[in-house]
């Protein structure tokens, strides 16, 4: 039995998982990271478009600061968010991307003076404050009201990843590439660190810590098309469920983002509509201004994703042999802004569609793009449920986005999830001794052993490839941006069969070492039981909240919905997990439940939402000389560690 | 397009040094061609209906990763966005990089090459005061056209296309190769980096390193993301030579 103890296990070398392990090691904690493939490679690397951060350099940017970010990020999460979270995050993101930028990454920076850009299809010239020359700049991304996001050329997660695998090599965390965990080690409530198989050799090894983190990524791949990375399976999501003991949280929160090519679902970035570029139709009719008045093709995701959806379903979309699509222009941008700041999705025209954008139109439809659910986990980062359980990035359910991320928040969630997390991931390894006995852990890595020895020696039964076909067939066609009761009750119902039948996978070539197909065999039957939590927690909520829309509950109903969804699975005999909510309390809001000024206000009130903000009022009236610092302390204290209080400091404000 | 879809003709590399008795040797596979389909699509698709046991490592199929490079009729490339349209005569020759630990068929460990060579040109900014830095002040500042061009230099996915084409690294194991000269130019172009000349020259002024270079610049055509290799290393061995 092979046993490797360390401090701190992070599996998942991706943006979140590097930077707990940096917090944890510089804290002094032994720390190993594992990861399918090597770290750079995590698709972290794909985030093109930018970061959010609000530093307030850019002109656009001026007077941004913590309170406009929170509110974006709330109403953007349709106030299914937690907002002590939420605060942290915008608190920490401008100390993160600051710290970024001392390691490494060459962000794109202010030009003082004259630039020339394209806001509403129209030519603006802009003129930057030479005082902020040389500093961090940002662009404009949906659903914010400043320009926020900032940015490295086209490349943000790449130089962000790189910066970060970097500094992690630096510090000499060694991450063990190829290796997939399978299976939690826990024992009465406490997680003891992972049974992890090599993926060159197939060996088993039990790595035992004092925490463990969860930084596995989304689970896009559940969707057959989708702009996610091929291993984004959400594996680590499926063993914190198969423990029966953590949580997950809001699992059928999935975002849709509204420009993927056509057929293949390669994303293009949301920086080409942030920077000016158009959404038009089949008669080259730009038709976001009639749905959306005020943001237009820059309203949140959730809503760009489905405005395309009604508008193809009115016969307006450009039919293809895939299906219909929409066009994004971004021709009036200009050949020099392409190559600079959009290079990367010109490559992918050119590569993948054999089109210039500098001339042509760009096919494109709304494609599953991001897991809001995940490891549901406190404001700790910490499983409430499981302790030495931690998570953080897409993985997680630390809940800053709700029901609906804002694009440039997910990179910034990894970083400051991985900085503020590690932080009690390495205050949790100081204050617990390691106690677990060998018994337990041969105990895990016997069960390993064995599913893994049964699925070899099995002579006849299900094909893992075609399980996992119809799996994301069935997410694809009942569980998708628009979603009614009988539909996901029949995909509950499919899934449900599948799930049986994935008892009983065999094999064509039965090696235990590097097997592709045995990979998939061990995949996909914890796939199936994540698409199970998403399509069984959508068919539950019966209202609409940010990306999860019900065509036949299309009201929000903050009276009976403001709460988060929990899916567990105690017992692995069963064929459905057990579902329970946990409510958010409006009394402790900081920004109690309003519109978030798309279309028609379509809302069920919450009783308390008067209430709060009739207290709200109350409180700001009494301390009418408190600053806005204070201000927010009285409404909302956070837990944020120590490392992290102090203030923000922007150009022309100081730190006001 | 005509109706008639044509069919491809795969050679693919089969070895799994792992499995006793394994040869190296070439299997031929038949796919029918399909739109748009890319080599990402048509590997995948012999993998899951004829030969579940075939290997190749692919994550983003979009060419953003660096995780396929493999030899495509020839030449090294990113197989996730190379088109089999490309090629008239539908018949595709798929080796592995050469240069790399072979994993088995396609998949080689151009992971374990990377990590050794960003710990051996440091790959990090040395800066004794990085972790120092008061970051809830106004960050450092950068001209902006230095940051676009370190940048460009950053592009680079570590797919290894330029060590399997570079004839230098076949004479010499531990040749750094083209893929370390960019990573050193990019940290000698930024100013966040402390290290002196003399530093840099520990690190690459000798034969393994800058001064090996047969300028064959095998590297310069082969890198996907168009890394200028060329200006690169004939700047880095001007800056070493004055040392
Ligand atoms: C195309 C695209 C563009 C995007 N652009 C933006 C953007 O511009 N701005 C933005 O804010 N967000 C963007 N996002 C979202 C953002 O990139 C991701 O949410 C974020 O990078 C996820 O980071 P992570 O560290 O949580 O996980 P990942 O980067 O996905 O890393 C997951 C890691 O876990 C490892 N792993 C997985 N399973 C296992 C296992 N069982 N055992 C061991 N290791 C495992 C993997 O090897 C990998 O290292 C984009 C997403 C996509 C798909
Ligand atoms: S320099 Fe170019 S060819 Fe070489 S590893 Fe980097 S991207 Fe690949
Ligand atoms: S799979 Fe990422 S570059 Fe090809």
């Amino acid at each position: 039995m092979k046993v490797i103890y360390t401090d701190s296990l992070v599996i998942g070398g991706g943006l979140a998982g590097l930077r707990v392990a940096i917090a944890s090691m510089q804290r002094g904690y032994d720390t190993i990271v594992l990861s399918l493939i090597p770290a750079k490679r995590s698709h972290s690397a794909a985030a093109q478009g930018g970061m959010q951060a609000s530093l307030g350099a850019c002109i656009k940017g001026d007077g941004d600061d913590e309170d406009v970010h929170f509110g974006d990020t709330v109403k953007g999460s349709d106030w299914g968010c937690d907002q002590d979270v939420a605060r942290m995050f915008v608190n920490t993101a401008p100390k993160a991307i600051r710290q970024l930028a001392a390691w490494g990454v060459p962000w794109s920076r202010v030009r003082g003076g004259d630039r020339e850009v394209i806001i509403n299809g129209e030519k603006v010239t802009i003129t930057e404050k030479h005082e902020a020359h040389g500093l961090i700049t940002a662009r404009d991304f949906g659903g914010t009201k400043k320009w926020r996001t900032c940015f490295t050329s086209d490349g943000t997660g790449h130089t962000m990843l790189y910066a970060m695998d970097n500094k992690a090599i630096q510090l000499g965390i060694p991450v063990h590439e190829r290796k997939e965990a399978l299976a939690l080690i826990h024992e009465d409530g406490v997680c003891y660190g992972a049974i992890v198989r090599d993926l060159i050799t197939g060996e088993l090894a039990a790595y035992v810590a004092k925490a463990t983190t969860i930084a596995t990524g989304g689970y896009g791949r559940l969707y057959s098309v989708t702009t996610n990375a091929v291993i984004s399976e959400g594996i680590g999501t499926a063993i914190a469920l198969e423990t029966g003991v953590a949580t997950l949280g809001n699992m059928e929160a999935v975002q849709f983002h509204p420009t993927a090519i056509v057929p293949v679902g390669i994303l293009t970035t949301e920086g080409c509509r942030g920077d000016g570029g158009l959404l038009l139709d089949k008669d080259g009719y730009r038709f976001m201004p009639d749905y959306e008045p005020e943001k237009k093709e820059l309203a949140s995701r959730d809503v760009v994703s489905r405005r395309m959806t009604e508008h193809m379903r009115k016969g307006k979309g450009v039919p293809s042999p895939y299906g219909d699509h929409l066009w994004l222009d971004i021709t009036l941008l200009g050949r020099k802004h392409i190559e600079k700041n959009l290079r990367e999705v010109k490559e992918i025209c050119e590569y993948f569609l054999g089109i210039d954008p500098v001339k042509e139109y760009i096919p494109v439809r709304p494609t599953q793009h991001y897991s809001m659910g995940g490891v549901r986990t406190n404001a700790t980062g910490e499983s409430p449920t499981l302790k030495g359980l931690f998570s953080a990035g897409e993985a997680a359910c630390w809940d800053m986005h709700g029901f609906n991320r804002l694009g440039g928040n997910s990179v910034a969630e990894t970083v400051v999830a991985g900085m503020i997390v590690g932080e009690f991931v390495a205050d949790y390894c100081a204050a617990n001794p390691l106690k677990i006995s060998t018994a337990t852990i041969a105990h895990f890595i016997k069960k390993e052993e064995k599913k893994i020895t049964d699925l070899l020696v099995r002579d006849f039964g299900e094909n893992p490839f075609a399980l996992k076909a119809q799996m994301q067939q069935i997410m694809m066609d009942k569980v998708g941006i628009f979603r009614n009761g009988p539909d996901l009750e029949k995909a509950v119902e499919e899934l449900t069969v599948l799930h049986q039948r994935a008892r009983h996978i065999a094999l064509r070539n039965r090696i235990s070492s590097s097997n592709p197909e045995l990979v998939e065999a061990i995949r996909v039957p914890k796939m199936i039981k994540l698409a199970q939590c998403v399509a069984y927690g959508a068919m539950l909520r019966t209202e609409s909240r940010g990306a999860h829309a019900r065509e036949d509950f299309p009201e929000r109903n903050d009276r009976d919905w403001l709460r988060r969804t929990l899916a567990a699975w105690p017992d692995d005999s069963t064929d459905l997990p057990d579902i329970s909510y946990e409510d958010l309390d409006v009394m402790k809001m900081e920004m109690p439940p309003g519109s978030r000024g798309y279309g028609v206000d379509n809302i069920i009130l919450h009783p308390d939402s008067e209430k709060r903000m009739a207290e709200i009022e109350e409180i700001r009236k009494a301390n009418s000389a408190a600053g806005r610092f204070e201000l927010q302390q009285l409404l909302n204290p956070t837990p944020i560690p120590e490392k992290f209080k102090g203030k923000n400091e922007r150009i022309g404000r100081g730190y006001k | 397009m005509s109706d008639q879809a044509r069919v491809l003709k795969f050679q693919i590399f089969r070895y799994n040094p792992l499995k006793k008795g394994d040869k190296p040797r070439m299997v031929t596979y038949e796919v029918t061609e399909a739109p748009g389909m890319t080599i990402f699509i048509a590997l995948n698709e012999i993998r899951e209906t004829q030969d579940p046991s075939l290997q190749f490592d692919f994550v983003c199929r979009a060419g953003i990763c660096g995780s396929c490079a493999m030899v495509i009729n020839g030449q090294p490339d990113l197989a996730c966005r190379t088109l089999t349209a490309n090629f008239a005569d539908g018949e595709i020759t798929l080796l592995p990089l050469p240069g790399f630990e072979l994993i088995g068929d396609l998949s080689v460990n151009t992971g374990k090459f990377m990590r050794v060579m960003s710990e051996r040109v440091e790959s990090w900014i040395h800066d004794l005061h990085a972790d120092d830095v008061n970051y809830d002040a106004l960050e450092e500042r950068m001209d902006p056209d230095v940051a676009d061009e370190i940048y460009e230099l950053e592009r680079c996915v570590e797919c290894g296309a330029c060590v399997s084409a570079c004839a230098t690294k076949r004479m010499r194991p531990d040749f750094l190769s083209a893929v370390g000269f960019m990573r050193l130019a990019r940290f000698a172009l930024d100013p966040r980096d402390k290290r002196t000349d003399d530093e840099f020259y520990e690190i690459m002024g000798n034969d393994d390193g800058v001064f090996g270079c047969m300028t064959l610049l095998g590297c310069e055509d082969y890198c996907p993301k168009d890394l200028p290799h060329q200006t690169q290393i004939a700047y880095l061995r001007r800056k070493m030579a004055l040392i």
